[in-house]
This record gives structure tokens, C-alpha cells and sequence, in this order.
């Protein structure tokens, strides 16, 4: 029993409702960071006041009108590691959540719609993912893989995806009893299509609303991972990584402080855009993600 | 004969009555069977573990000189039946768990269970008091904004609680350690007590609670001064979840005839908010408690590793960092385990306040 808050409100499509909530002050505030934080990850060459690797400055300045953001332990700019950092972390919590929502909304589409023991296995083998604490399983799957970047990623897809099972698994049964999924199929639509064309329109609200939030959720995970060793190695500029060299010169409070300061603004980005999603998509408003195993 | 199975109090009519689709017994007995198939599932995903980890298991446990010995390594393999097949090897695996034996750690050539007693105890307290305050300050947060729902003050709120999911939980430790410990020198910069102080005789683990049955007051707020830093760092996340949960009970309870007849009565305010509209509330925000528990070990992870706090998250950390493949199962499965026993309980006390729960 997934008592998902989305659950419920499988007819609404994208079309209708969006606007509204576009007009949210907060969904505005986060989609205007979460543009410029794009932007800043595009054009980074073009913003960053120095190269990010290059050790040719004066080692743990403090901040000045040179260096904004202070310059690290090796003589690196701050700033332009932080900026570098967008380009590590971005497209690798997108490509995380695109991954883990496509595997797990095959999975629960195709439980769903099939039922029976299909659906069984399927949604065992979610629950057995949900019994573990995200972070234990990621870090565990993450050192046995090995330390690296795209490991890391992986294991956070490995984590993530049971939670749009769950989520689709519910919006398909619900919308698969439908009259005009039934007279698709009784006009000859196979599966297949009946799942495209009549079942995913209709779910693509909720499961957007979903990504959204679990981009955040990922990049939290990402940057903790990488914190604790697991996820980029040096030099590479990650956000996660610069944190935990803050920690071990933490006199310099500027060599944590702003890239933890780049994490936290990133995600309160997609937060703030998720959760005014979700209210478009979902009046009654809960935060219940796995509720239960 | 005849008169024996009338005697017995749970003679088969009763039985059926009490198993009947939609009984309480039913309900827990089908969620109690779902627990038993879980935590096979976590075993198994635990064994494939170290079934998957590349490592020669018997050199890493026994060390080099007892590696060299072919007897002793022989006699290692059998115990743990590395010689065997595949489900056989998992059968033993169970048969070893059930009696308590995780194997030994290749980190610190302890027993895991040993290990796991150690560090089990540093983590539950921080837990407890980091589930205290948020608890505190979450269901407080929740109630105003409930109340004043669309005023500015939810509005702020809301906007606070997803501050709070979003912050890095290593990252709001970094900043609290710079600020309190060196900056400010209020707090103490990591461990459970000042090096050099010897901890309370062990009758719970908890620091700060044997120090109490001890009766050594300073100790006590040595040890509590200790944890507050960390506890209150790992509190931040769930203040959030606890806020925006209690904030919607509230809503559900707030409209209520109850409510309003308290209020009609003339009752204070006060009295109203906790005695009715409190306690109405408050059953459906115990549900969150399993999300809540798992956000304390997640947080915990991270925040040992920053406080130097030798609790499970540590040895977690250590452990997949070092491959000690024992340890990673071993401590995994822990956590699982009582996780999924966490969420089984949230489960039945859901059943219990709300019986619509029980058919599904």
C-alpha cells in the first residue's frame, strides 16, 4: 500500500492547470535560480574569472575584491570552482532522475497495467529497495562499484527509481479502469499503444512533479556522496568534494561555505518549483513519499 | 474430550471471527507476513553483496601468516562454506545469521555483532534527542502554520520548511561547527565527551542517561553538551518534514464540529489548541515517523563523519569505504531491519487510528 499524495489525481493532464501555478511567487523565485544556475553552468568559460584547476594563486585567501570567494588550500579560485561546479552537478542530477523515472515508470507502467504476478515481483523488488535508508545503499552500492562520479550516479539511479514504480504503478491501475483506455483496447490498441498514447498523457503531471523533486533529492545525494569521497575525485570541481576539503580546513570557512551555499540554492530551486507543482496537481498537499515498506 | 476446545479461549468460531477480512488480526497478521518476506529480501540482498565484492575473503579475515596456512584456510572456508554452491552458501549464510554470527569485521578483526554493539548505542542516543527536538519544533511550527493558515506566517513557514529539506545536512554541520565551536567556543568540536573523561559505566550505552543512573551530574551535561550540536544539526531536516505534516493534520482536524463546539463552550484558546485540536492531530503525524527515522540515519552518515561521532554511520562509512565486506552487511542490514521493524510499527498504529487502512 503506497499512500502516495499524488495518487488521486490521475486525470489531470499538463495543459489545464499549469498557469495557475506559474503564478506562484515561489514557483517563480525557483524557476529564476534554477535558469540562472543553468545559464551559469552554459556559459561557464565565459563567467568564471579563472580556470578551475589552476593552482597559480596565493594558497586559502580570504575572500577579496580578487577572489570573491576566497581561493582554496592549493591556490585555486573559489569562485570559479563553484561555477565549474554547475557544469558536474546539473547535468548529472538530470541525467540521474531521467534514468531512474524512465526504469522505474516502465516498471510500474508494466506492473499496472499487467497486474498479477508481474506485479508482484516488480513491486517486491521496489519494497526491498525502500527497506534500506537511501544513503546507506547508495554508499554501499557507490564503494563496491568503485569511487567515481558516474558510480555514484548510478547508485543514486539504483535508489531512485522505486519511487516512480510506485507512483505510476498506482496512476495506471487507476487510470487503465478507465472507459476510454478499455474502448482503445476493445478497438484493437495493443498494449503498447494503449499505454503511450491513452495511459501516459494522463500521468505525466504527477511523474513531473515527482522529477522535480527528486532532482533535489538527487543532487542532495550526489553532493553527499561525493562529500564523503565517494562520488568525484580530484580535482574535479564538485560542490560535495569542495565541502569536504572545507571540513578539513575549516579555519578557511570560505572553501565550504559557498559551495555548500551553491547546493543549497540549487536545490531550494527545484523544491520551491516542485512543491508549487504539486499544489497545481495536488490541492489536498502532503509529503509522503515511502510512507511505508 | 467435548469439553476441552469450549474451555480453550480461542476456540476456532473465534478465531475465524477475529481473522475475518478487515479485523485488526487479519490486517497485522498480513502485514507481519509482509515483514518476514521483507526481511528474507534484505538477507539476500545482504549475501549477494558479499557474494558480489571481489575479495579473498579468507586472507582479509585471517590475516597473512593464517592465510599461508592451508589448513586453517580450509577450516575458514568450511565454516562459512565458501567451497559450496551458490544457494547452499546463502543457506548456511542464514543458518550463521540465525545464530547470531555476522562475521568478522576485516577493518577492526572484531565480531560485527561486537562492533555493532559498540557503536549502535553512540547513534541511538544522537537519534533520539535529534527526534526529540524536531519533534518539539516541527509539531510547534506545524500548529501555527495550521492555524494561521494564508496568513504570512505559513506562508514563512513554508517557505523555512523547504529551506530546511534543502540545506546539505554535512554542509548545515560544517557551518554550526564553525560557528560554535571556533568561532564562538560554545560547543565542544566532535566526539561524545572531552578526551581524557571516562564514560559512565555501560548499563544502556546512552551517555548521557547512564551518567544519570550513575548519578554524576557533571558528566551529564558534559556529555549532553557533546551532543547538542550534532542532535540539533540532524533535527534541521526533519523539523521540515514534521512542520509541513503537522501543518496538514492540523487543517484536517481544524474545521471540526468538536472544534468549534470547544470554542462555542468559551473554552481558552489555549485548552482548545492542545486538548482538542492537538490531539486530534497528532495520531496521523505518527506515520511519518518511519520517513523520520530514516532521515536521522541518512543525516547521521553524514554528521558522524563531520562530529567524529563513533556511531553507526561511521562504522557504515568505514566500512564501504574499506570494503570490509562483513561489516557492510552486517551494518546494512541492521539498519534495514530496523527500519522496515520502524515502519511495520507506524503500519499496524495507522491500522489502529484509521481502520479504512486495514482492507487494503
Amino acid at each position: 500500500m503506497s499512500t502516495i499524495a499524488l495518487r488521486g489525481r490521475a486525470a489531470f493532464g499538463l495543459r489545464h492547470r499549469v498557469n495557475p501555478g506559474l503564478r506562484q511567487p515561489l514557483a517563480v523565485i525557483g524557476a529564476v535560480i534554477a535558469v540562472a544556475w543553468v545559464l551559469i553552468a552554459i556559459f561557464a568559460p565565459l563567467i568564471a574569472p579563472a580556470n578551475p584547476l589552476a593552482q597559480t594563486f596565493t594558497p586559502s585567501m580570504a575572500p577579496s575584491w580578487q577572489h570573491l570567494f576566497g581561493t582554496d588550500e592549493l591556490g585555486r579560485d573559489v569562485l570559479s570552482r563553484v561555477i565549474y561546479g554547475a557544469r558536474v552537478t546539473l547535468p548529472i542530477g538530470i541525467l540521474i532522475v531521467l534514468f531512474a523515472a524512465a526504469i522505474g515508470g516502465s516498471v510500474g507502467a508494466i506492473a499496472g497495467y499487467f497486474r498479477g504476478p508481474i506485479d508482484g515481483a516488480f513491486m517486491r523488488s521496489a519494497d526491498l529497495v525502500f527497506a534500506f535508508p537511501p544513503i546507506i545503499l547508495a554508499m554501499v552500492v557507490a564503494a563496491v562499484l568503485g569511487r567515481s562520479l558516474q558510480n555514484a550516479a548510478i547508485a543514486i539511479v539504483i535508489v531512485a527509481w522505486p519511487s516512480y514504480a510506485r507512483v505510476m504503478r498506482g496512476l495506471v491501475l487507476t487510470v487503465g479502469d478507465s472507459e476510454y483506455v478499455q474502448s482503445a483496447r476493445l478497438l484493437g490498441a495493443s498494449a503498447r499503444r494503449a499505454l503511450l498514447r491513452d495511459v501516459l498523457p494522463n500521468v505525466a503531471g504527477p511523474i513531473l512533479v515527482l522529477m522535480t523533486l527528486d532532482l533535489a533529492t538527487a543532487i542532495l545525494l550526489l553532493s553527499g556522496l561525493s562529500f564523503l569521497g565517494l562520488g568525484a575525485q580530484p580535482p574535479q570541481p564538485e560542490w560535495g568534494s569542495m565541502v569536504a576539503d572545507g571540513t578539513q580546513y575549516f579555519q578557511w570557512w570560505w572553501m565550504g561555505t559557498f559551495p555548500g551555499l551553491a547546493i543549497f540554492t540549487v536545490v531550494l530551486a527545484f523544491n520551491f518549483l516542485g512543491d508549487s507543482l504539486r499544489d497545481v496537481f495536488d490541492p489536498r498537499t502532503g509529503l509522503r513519499h515511502n510512507e511505508t515498506a | 474430550m467435548s469439553g476441552a476446545p469450549a474451555a480453550f479461549p480461542l476456540s476456532a468460531a473465534r478465531l475465524r471471527r477475529l481473522a475475518r477480512p478487515g479485523s485488526f488480526l487479519r490486517f497485522v497478521l498480513r502485514r507481519l507476513l509482509a515483514l518476514v518476506l521483507l526481511l528474507l529480501g534484505i538477507t539476500f540482498v545482504a549475501f549477494v553483496l558479499t557474494e558480489l565484492v571481489p575479495s579473498n575473503a579468507a586472507a582479509t579475515n585471517l590475516g597473512e601468516q593464517a592465510a599461508g596456512d592451508p589448513a586453517a584456510v580450509k577450516a575458514f572456508e568450511e565454516h562459512y562454506g565458501l567451497d559450496k554452491p551458490f544457494p547452499i552458501r546463502y543457506l548456511i549464510y542464514l543458518k550463521h545469521l540465525l545464530h547470531g554470527d555476522l562475521g568478522q569485521s576485516s577493518l577492526t578483526h572484531n565480531a560485527v555483532t561486537h562492533d555493532l554493539g559498540q557503536f549502535i548505542p553512540a547513534t541511538a542516543e544522537l537519534a533520539l534527542y535529534s527526534i526529540f527536538f524536531a519533534a518539539i519544533v516541527g509539531v510547534t511550527f506545524g500548529v501555527i502554520a495550521g492555524l494561521r493558515r494564508n496568513r504570512p506566517v505559513d506562508h514563512g513557514l513554508r517557505v523555512v520548511s523547504l529551506a530546511g529539506i534543502s540545506m546539505p545536512t554535512f554542509w548545515i554541520a560544517l557551518v554550526a561547527l564553525y560557528v560554535g565551536f571556533y568561532r564562538l567556543g560554545w560547543f565542544p568540536g566532535g566526539q561524545r565527551l572531552s578526551p581524557g573523561t571516562n564514560p559512565p559505566p555501560t548499563v544502556t550505552g546512552l551517555y548521557t542517561v547512564d551518567a544519570l543512573l550513575e548519578g554524576n551530574w557533571s558528566l551529564f551535561t558534559q556529555a549532553f553538551h557533546h551532543l547538542l550540536l550534532p542532535a540539533l544539526v540532524l533535527a534541521a531536516f526533519n523539523v521540515s518534514l514534521l512542520t509541513r505534516f503537522t501543518r496538514s493534520a492540523v487543517l484536517e482536524v481544524v474545521g471540526n464540529d468538536y472544534v468549534r463546539a470547544a470554542r462555542a463552550k468559551g473554552m481558552p484558546e489555549r485548552v482548545v489548541v492542545v486538548r482538542y485540536i492537538l490531539r486530534g492531530a497528532l495520531p496521523s503525524v505518527v506515520t511519518v515517523l518511519g520517513l523520520v527515522f530514516a532521515n536521522v540515519l541518512t543525516g547521521a552518515v553524514l554528521v558522524e563523519n563531520i562530529f567524529s561521532w563513533p556511531g553507526i554511520g561511521q562504522y557504515a562509512f568505514q566500512a564501504a569505504v574499506n570494503l570490509d565486506v562483513p561489516a557492510i552487511a552486517g551494518v546494512s542490514m541492521f539498519v534495514a531491519v530496523v527500519y522496515v521493524t520502524v515502519n511495520f510499527i507506524v503500519d499496524v498504529l495507522y491500522g489502529v487510528i484509521d481502520p479504512r487502512i486495514r482492507v487494503t
